[in-house]
């Protein structure tokens, strides 16, 4: 339920910040978190709603990357 | 300390009562499967997916007015990828594109704010549902529609909530005996909201996170409490679910929504399982009370049967024959998220 990726916020400007998800740059709503630059966070529809040790930020990395091949080439189109 | 290796062994070699343990995430039943996880445990410890894909559960009457909102004249809809091809009983979003309906999938809810401000003529239509996941992002959507003082952009909302769902489980499906609760839904309810349901019903529920020694650890932690006559809420999951969920989410929650009854697909009506928007907002609802409760299945679908975990997708006549991803007839083998469209992709 609530497909939910995490990435590396590396650059913040007041309510948003750039995340390399899977070394792609995304713009992510950081309103509901206060993460630091460095921290990993996970990322449901644009938002990010959690703050993520890096362990866990891989382990749900590993599953992400297994479910992308059933996603039929269009990750992080459903929610 | 107890190690992957003895947990594997104790949980292949059970031998005691059926247990029944549903897991109500959809990755979560995406790890089962890619871990292979049912080969690892005994045949005596059955697991079985529960209603935790939002897309499944929204009423087809909520399509209807999706498509009819799409194919008004000036007005758009909005929505993430997986309502595209549900079947409401006028036909999905896709076919109403077809008939000249206008539908745009975005990747967040944030970004309609961008279509609203360059297209001041059109009425956007978000189509707006979730789980307790998606709210606060509805929620910082509507902080946004009223600072940049926006009237074209609006929310249909079918937005449901778990906990009520998961009582209707343990008082309706008495074979249950234990729940993996959900990863992603428990960041921002966090892990306590199962505490009333683990007490009244003694029924033990496990947050897990997804990797498979999580979801083999929380099955193993569900065997102990089971064979010590225990039913308690587990945190497995701590470096992502906190036991008070995610505070700013949940305020973000509470200023714009509040609780209601709604309509669930293929279950029907569960008080106070959904969040519509406070009345002080319904300038912004774009019309999300129609909801009639009463709703068809399509002829031989079983999807009622497979979310309440009464049989798992193989058991479904219609299931890999005229059900499939590329033509679903349930709602349950539409989106990534679904049980069927899960066990569909992963039967090898």
């Amino acid at each position: 339920m609530c497909v939910a990726v995490p990435g590396k916020v590396i650059e913040i400007n007041g309510p948003k910040a750039k995340v390399d998800v899977m070394n792609n740059t995304c713009d992510v709503d950081i309103r509901l978190v206060q993460p630091k630059l460095g921290d990993y966070v996970l990322i449901h529809a644009g938002c990010a709603i959690d703050v993520l040790s890096k362990d866990a930020a891989e382990e749900i990395l590993w599953m992400f990357n297994e479910l992308e091949e059933e996603m039929n080439g269009h990750p992080g189109a459903d929610r | 300390m107890v190690t992957l290796e003895q947990i594997v062994k104790e949980l292949k070699e059970y031998d005691g009562e059926e247990i029944k343990i549903m897991e109500v995430c959809g990755t979560h039943t995406s790890s089962i499967f890619k871990n292979g996880i049912r080969s690892l445990i005994s045949p005596k410890i059955k697991l079985i997916s529960g209603p935790g894909c939002p897309v499944c559960v929204t009423p087809s009457v909520y399509v209807d007015k999706l498509v009819e909102l799409s194919l008004k004249p000036s007005h758009c809809v909005l929505t993430f990828g997986d309502m595209m091809k549900v079947k409401g009983n006028q036909g999905s979003l896709t076919e109403a594109v077809a008939k000249g309906g206008r539908v745009r999938v975005l990747y967040s809810p944030l970004d309609s704010l961008t279509a609203a401000q360059e297209d001041p003529d059109t009425q956007y239509v978000f189509a707006a549902v979730g789980f307790e996941t998606t709210t606060p992002i509805y929620g910082l959507l509507l902080d946004e529609i009223l600072k940049k003082n926006l009237s074209n952009l609006k929310l249909l909302t079918s937005l449901k909530t778990i906990t009520p769902a998961l009582e209707y489980i343990c008082e309706n499906e008495k074979g249950i005996d234990a729940f993996i609760a959900p990863g992603h839904v428990s960041v921002i309810i966090g892990s306590q909201s199962y505490e009333a349901l683990a007490e009244k019903y003694g029924k033990p529920f496990v947050v897990a996170g997804f990797g498979g020694e999580h979801i083999l650890a929380a099955i193993y932690e569900i065997l102990l409490q089971l064979r010590d006559g225990r039913h308690q809420v587990k945190n497995m999951y701590v470096s992502a679910v906190s036991q008070e969920g995610n505070p700013q989410a949940l305020s973000v929650i509470n200023q714009y929504f509040e609780t209601k009854e709604d309509f669930w697909r293929g279950i029907g009506v569960i008080p106070q399982s959904s969040l519509g928007l406070k009345s002080a907002y319904q300038q912004f609802d774009a019309g999300s009370s129609f909801i009639e409760y009463r709703e068809e299945l399509p002829k031989g679908c079983r999807c009622t049967d497979v979310i309440l975990g009464r049989i798992t997708p193989v058991e479904c006549p219609l299931f890999g024959g005229s059900c499939t991803p590329l033509n679903a007839v349930g709602p349950c083998m539409v989106s990534t998220e679904g049980v069927c469209g899960i066990w569909y992709k992963n039967r090898g």
